[in-house]
């Protein structure tokens, strides 16, 4: 068993942490190329240039070129782009609706709480990516319903959490004592409950984050998600799929950097939780 | 002038394995000024009755008779009424020092809400007026420790800042549900004090509730004593202390340890303890609720719930053998 120091700060405690350092920097590259991809990629990612196309790795195209003669390196990284932004406006939807949902349900119980969580039930009863198709088939393909499909997939996951963790903060004494104090439900929801549980919500929000971009990434493969020429690392597998024995290093670069990508954010979760409430870690 | 007037309260809980009143029958009054404790094993119903008045019972409880404060019958009120009392008018100090603060929030900001909410001070003056509170009830450096988060504090001195909290409004009646029993016997007597000193200078009501017949005896003017959630015995701190009279009251106090006690012939006391357990909330006998556990128990005991007889002005238990248990008492 370590012997934690309680004065040591979050940060130095996150660096000793394995998986946090790993996830954290996968995650750091992911955000600094997109960012990157937003001034500067190496060529112009969808510029096509036929004469060059099915290019191999050299100098000039690092990672070589596609069928239609784009530079892999830059669609690649102007992919990350398009990754971060369904991440953050999916989890976003999820987070805002789903943690106001769960709240109310917590604040109410009775009926409300019997009816929401019924209701995320339903929801959980399809398969993810079943309702993100579902939705999708319904409101017409393209990268913004594609990206509000994968937030309302993930409110019923935020409404549950924040149910179940709001629960636990509504039995502690001290919201009693607010209550005694003369203040309202609405007001305890918001002073006593909603800080009390941030870092379960914030872990959950980097694990929604990797589950966003693996979703945005089966959409797009699938020809739903994101449309051309926009870059996108699941466009970009369904089409090296066809020419996977002429080239199959089209196929390896975006899912390496989907694996990257996903891995990063999980570990990155992990070791935020374990760093948040050091006992879980301890018990492992 | 009568403050609060609790008349016939009964506390149902539906639980799963039926309901189980934990409160029966219970009726006081209390005048500004007056102090009340309320003395009883856990489970006794003491912490209901306090959450009954603050409307505060959990989802599963009922409730019946009625509670008048001020004329009002806080059981009647909607929620959003009863916010504009509590904390404004009635004051409550938790048992757990510990985990009645909230651990994201600065103490001072915690006892400054109240102020903000019923006051409708602006955030300077409440932060002010917080840490004025925060001095009175004995916080050194109150406006250093106003930004000081609830780990950063000795547990009693977040029960000070607990009572700081239930006072920021100046409420006529304060409610401390077993305010000491989690802390160390010198701080207790420290709190004690203080809660003393408040209801003198500030002339409100109090109700203590405890299970430390040490902590009530120099604290309050009246004592209710209970059992299986109904009154068995009260009357004046004095002359409950001086005739015992019920025997669950006499079991009670024969079971604290005193220290150098003797027997006439020099030899050390055996601390007596009351035989058998509390009955089960849901599983009440019909008649007297400690027959089962009472030396002095008849038939007519378990036939029907013996009435609080008064004995003296302002002294009453509720037992068919009375006489007999003063008698064996007196001996």
């Amino acid at each position: 068993m370590r012997v934690l120091n309680s004065e040591s700060s979050f940060l130095a405690r996150g660096l000793r942490h394995r998986s946090f350092v790993v996830g954290g920097a996968l995650s750091l590259i992911l955000t600094g190329v997109a960012v990157l991809s937003l001034f500067w990629t190496p060529y112009d990612p969808i510029k096509i240039n036929i004469r060059g196309r099915l290019a191999s790795p050299s100098f000039e195209h690092w990672l070589g070129t596609d069928h239609f003669g784009r530079d892999i390196l830059s669609i690649i990284m102007a992919g990350a782009q398009n990754s971060i932004t369904v991440g953050v406006v999916a989890v976003s939807i999820g987070m805002l609706l789903g943690v106001a949902l769960g709240l109310w349900a917590s604040a109410r119980r009775g009926w409300t709480e019997e009816i929401l969580m019924r209701l995320s039930d339903f929801m959980f009863a399809f398969p993810a990516i079943l309702l993100a198709i579902m939705l999708v088939a319904t409101m017409g393909p393209g990268a913004i319903n594609a990206i509000v499909a994968i937030g309302i997939f993930a409110v019923p996951i935020f409404a549950r959490l924040t149910r179940g963790a709001a629960n636990a903060i509504w039995a502690r004494e001290f919201v009693l004592a607010a209550q005694a104090a003369g203040k309202g439900r609405f007001r305890i929801t918001l002073e006593h409950v909603l800080p009390n549980i941030t870092s379960v919500l914030v872990v959950q929000a980097t694990i929604q984050f990797a589950i966003a971009i693996l979703a945005e990434a089966a959409l797009s493969y699938l020809g739903i998600g994101s449309q051309p020429p926009t870059p996108s690392w699941g466009r970009m597998l369904s089409e090296a799929q066809t020419m996977i024995f002429l080239n199959p290093w089209l196929a390896v670069y975006p899912g390496v950097a989907i694996a990257l990508s996903v891995l990063g954010l999980n570990l990155l979760g992990d070791g935020l939780r374990d760093i948040i409430d050091p006992r879980l870690a301890r018990q492992r | 002038m009568v403050l609060l007037a609790v008349e016939d309260l009964t506390v149902t809980l539906d639980t799963v394995q039926g309901p189980g009143r934990a409160v029966r029958d219970l009726s006081f009054e209390l005048a500004k000024g007056e102090t009340l404790g309320i003395v009883g094993e856990s489970g006794c119903g003491k912490s209901m009755t306090a959450l009954a008045i603050m409307g505060l019972l959990p989802e599963n409880a009922r409730t019946d008779g009625r509670v008048l404060f001020d004329g009002r019958d806080l059981l009647k009120l909607s929620e959003g009424e009863l916010c504009t009392i509590r904390g404004n008018r009635i004051g409550m100090v938790f048992q757990e020092p510990m985990t009645s603060l909230n651990p994201v929030h600065p103490i001072g900001r915690q006892v400054a809400e109240a102020l903000v909410i019923h006051r409708g001070m602006s955030r300077g003056a409440a932060k002010r007026e917080a840490i004025a509170l925060l001095d009175r009830v004995g916080i050194p450096l109150a406006a250093q420790r106003f930004d000081h988060h609830p780990h950063q504090l000795s547990g009693g001195q977040r029960q000070r800042v607990m009572i700081a909290m239930a006072l920021s409004c100046g409420p006529d009646l304060l409610i401390a549900d077993e305010p000491t029993t989690a802390l160390d016997v010198t701080i207790q007597k420290q709190i004690l004090d203080l809660l003393q000193g408040l209801i003198d200078d500030l002339g409100m009501g109090l109700i203590l509730i405890s299970h430390d017949l040490g902590v009530i005896a120099q604290s309050v003017d009246d004592i209710i004593i209970m059992y299986g959630g109904a009154a068995i015995e009260r009357g004046g701190a004095a002359t409950i202390f001086q005739e015992l009279s019920h025997p669950y009251t006499q079991g009670l106090f024969g079971a604290v340890p005193r220290l150098g006690q003797r027997r006439p012939d020099g030899q050390p006391v055996r601390l007596s303890s009351i035989s058998g357990t509390v009955p089960e909330l849901n599983d009440l006998p019909d008649g007297c609720t400690f027959a089962d556990r009472c030396e002095l128990v008849s038939d007519e005991c378990r036939a029907a719930a013996p009435p609080l007889v008064e004995i003296s002005a302002g002294h009453a238990a509720a037992c068919v053998h009375l006489r007999e248990a003063r008698e064996r008492w007196q001996l």
